[in-house]
């Protein structure tokens, strides 16, 4: 690992809402750096952090009853956490873009794409609206849209699913970003569709050098794009591993677990193996592993304090946050 | 650089929608004539306006007096045209000014929420309790009778409508994705209203303000009866009508023509209105 190519840094992130009047951590101390030219994805079940932790990054968060607890995202020698509002609005969509779920609803239905995408290029490039709409159309080449000089002037409803999540991707583009966040982008489309996107999203990654965090509860995607998996569980990496790693040896054991209870074409099973129980409640704080309770490997030890994530080998690639399965030898880099 | 030509010219989709209603065209036909009547007065009124024909006191229309006379025997057609300026006047004026107010608090307050909202609608809701021709004669009273005051009178009077029904949409709007997308792009909250929020809700404002024209066509004609408004004897709609009240009975077209104006002026908004609304939303615009 090269620590130049370490793009977005985020240490010990903790982002905390407030239910019930006392503030509860969604996301736990969540530390993973982001390289160029690679794609992180971060898996989980419904509830793991994993949104969560992709709005933290942009600041994205509700006002009001959401706050990052503590830790830093080092970016470009600055500490996001600690920007003013006006800095970090220069940042979104110029340095770190965001992509989203739903291309259905994520495009304003009254304005043409290419108006959109030139008001992205607007706010952060200073230059006149005719020169913004030429990009417009070049990024929607970019993204592979047919005729793109013509469908500039389309509505986002004369557009299909796939075709707008490529406007999205577009959007994101317009100011070269060098950190893309995807929030589940290819989750409301068809496999066919979600596969073109994919091999674009890849692409693209390659073409700018980006750092893209693709955030997903899909492993088959996660198969098809990751270079980095990281897994995670009520709100902390359980998981860090190069793909391969990953699927040919999973440590812990959610990951295995959620391994099993994807549906494989060269296994021939005739049940899927669901995980019991389901993610705590960010309410409830356990002091030991946040697992234990649905884990088949439990120990007495593991109830009793939150295990450390270890590196389990030479090159510290692989980590695991297990006391059973990966004892601690070494602390946490 | 072709690309760039279609898009400068791109209002004309607009356009294109608003032409194929044929509805539209009546309200824009009736609206440009009414409008062209008010501008043309001097020349196309038979008589003076103020003028008084004692001798013909409360004619019925005939060929001389096509609307017949008022009861100082002033011709009612003369008077009906010049008195479409000041209506008109007053009307748009008014409404514009509560519009771009109204819609400009709505927004904001719907956008920002919390404490501010609260604050605000709070005001509103105060504004909202006095009738609107008791605020209209307080502020008429203040500043004292003339055009411009009528017309501020007036406008007051009208914004917390407005702000109420662009404050709605908006705080709906701002739960959509887009806009959080927006925000994910860096867009200040200036340019999200201005670029998200506003297009997605103005056909509701602009509907409403054609609507509350006819409103404000008849404050002013309270404000004028009461005196408030425009003196007398310039001629307005509101105050043909009050004036012709007294003697409905006796001279029915002193009161019918007025108000078949108003309600003209009125429909033709309306149709407008709905129009716009049409050739506003891009999904009944789409072939």
């Amino acid at each position: 690992m090269s620590v130049d190519d370490i793009v977005l840094d985020i240490r010990d992130l903790t982002t905390e809402f407030l239910v019930g009047g006392r503030w509860h951590a969604a996301v736990r101390g969540l530390s993973l750096a982001l390289r160029r030219n690679e794609t992180l994805a971060v898996v989980g079940e419904s509830g793991s952090g994993k949104s969560v932790a992709a709005l933290s990054l942009l600041r994205l968060l509700p006002q009001a009853g959401a706050r990052i607890g503590g830790g830093e995202i080092r970016f470009a020698g600055r500490n996001l956490v600690a920007l003013s509002e006006d800095d970090m609005a220069e940042i979104r969509g110029n340095a770190i873009a965001m992509i989203f779920q739903e291309p259905m609803t994520a495009l304003n239905p009254t304005m043409t794409v290419g108006a959109q995408i030139a008001e992205a290029v607007l706010t952060h490039r200073r230059v006149s609206r005719a020169e913004a709409v030429v990009e417009a159309i070049r990024l929607l080449e970019e993204v592979r849209i047919p005729s793109a000089a013509s469908r500039v002037h389309d509505y986002p409803h004369q557009f299909s699913g796939g075709m707008r999540q490529r406007v999205m991707i577009a959007m994101a583009l317009a100011c070269r970003p060098s950190v893309l966040l995807a929030d589940e982008p290819t989750t409301a489309l068809d496999v066919t569709i979600q596969a073109q996107v994919l091999a674009l999203l890849s692409e693209l990654k390659t073409a700018h050098g980006l750092a893209v965090l693709f955030i997903t509860h899909n492993l088959g995607v996660v198969a098809q794009i990751a270079d980095r998996v990281a897994v995670m569980h009520a709100g902390e990496v359980v998981e860090l591993a190069p793909v391969g790693e990953l699927f040919a040896r999973p440590l812990h054991p959610y990951t295995a677990a959620l391994l099993r209870a994807m549906p494989r074409v060269d296994v021939d099973s005739e049940d899927l193996e669901p995980i019991p129980g389901q993610v705590p409640s960010i309410a409830a704080v356990l002091p030991g592993c946040a697992f234990a309770p649905r884990c088949s490997f439990r120990q007495p030890g593991c109830v009793q304090e939150r295990p450390p994530l270890v590196a389990i080998d030479a090159g510290h690639e692989h980590f695991v946050r297990c006391p059973v399965r990966a004892p601690a030898q070494e602390p946490t880099p | 650089m072709a690309a760039v030509s279609t898009a400068v010219a791109r209002p004309s989709g607009l356009w294109l929608a608003f032409r194929r209603n044929r509805l539209s065209w009546v309200g824009l036909v009736l609206l440009a004539a009414i409008v062209l009547i008010a501008a043309l007065a001097p020349l196309i009124a038979p008589y003076d306006p103020i003028e008084q024909h004692i001798a013909y006191r409360l004619e019925p229309p005939s060929a001389e007096f096509l609307l017949g006379t008022d009861t100082y025997g002033r011709d009612v057609l003369s008077r009906l045209i010049h008195g479409a300026r000041i209506s008109l006047i007053v009307a748009f004026a008014a409404v514009a000014i509560a519009m771009v107010v109204g819609t400009f608090i709505g927004v904001v307050s719907g956008y920002v929420g919390g404490m501010f909202d609260q604050v605000m609608m709070g005001v509103l809701d105060v504004k909202l309790a006095f009738p609107t021709l008791l605020l209209g004669l307080m502020i008429a009273a203040i500043l004292g009778a003339s055009l411009e005051n009528l017309i501020i009178a007036i406008a007051v009077t009208e914004i917390a409508p407005f702000a109420r029904i662009a404050r709605a949409p908006t705080i709906a709007l701002k739960q959509r994705d887009f806009i959080e997308a927006g925000r994910a792009l860096g867009f200040g909250p200036l340019r999200i209203m201005g670029v998200h929020i506003l297009p997605n809700m103005i056909a509701d404002v602009v509907v409403m303000g054609s609507l509350w024209m006819a409103t404000a066509i008849r404050t002013e004609a309270s404000l004028s009866f009461i005196g408030l408004g425009v003196k007398p004897p310039t001629p307005t709609w509101g105050g043909m009508i009050r004036e012709g009240f007294e003697n409905i009975l006796t001279a029915w077209w002193l009161a019918v023509f007025p108000s078949l104006a108003i309600l003209l002026t009125v429909l033709a908004l309306n149709l407008l209105g709905d129009a716009l609304r049409d050739a506003i939303d891009p999904k009944l615009r789409a072939e």
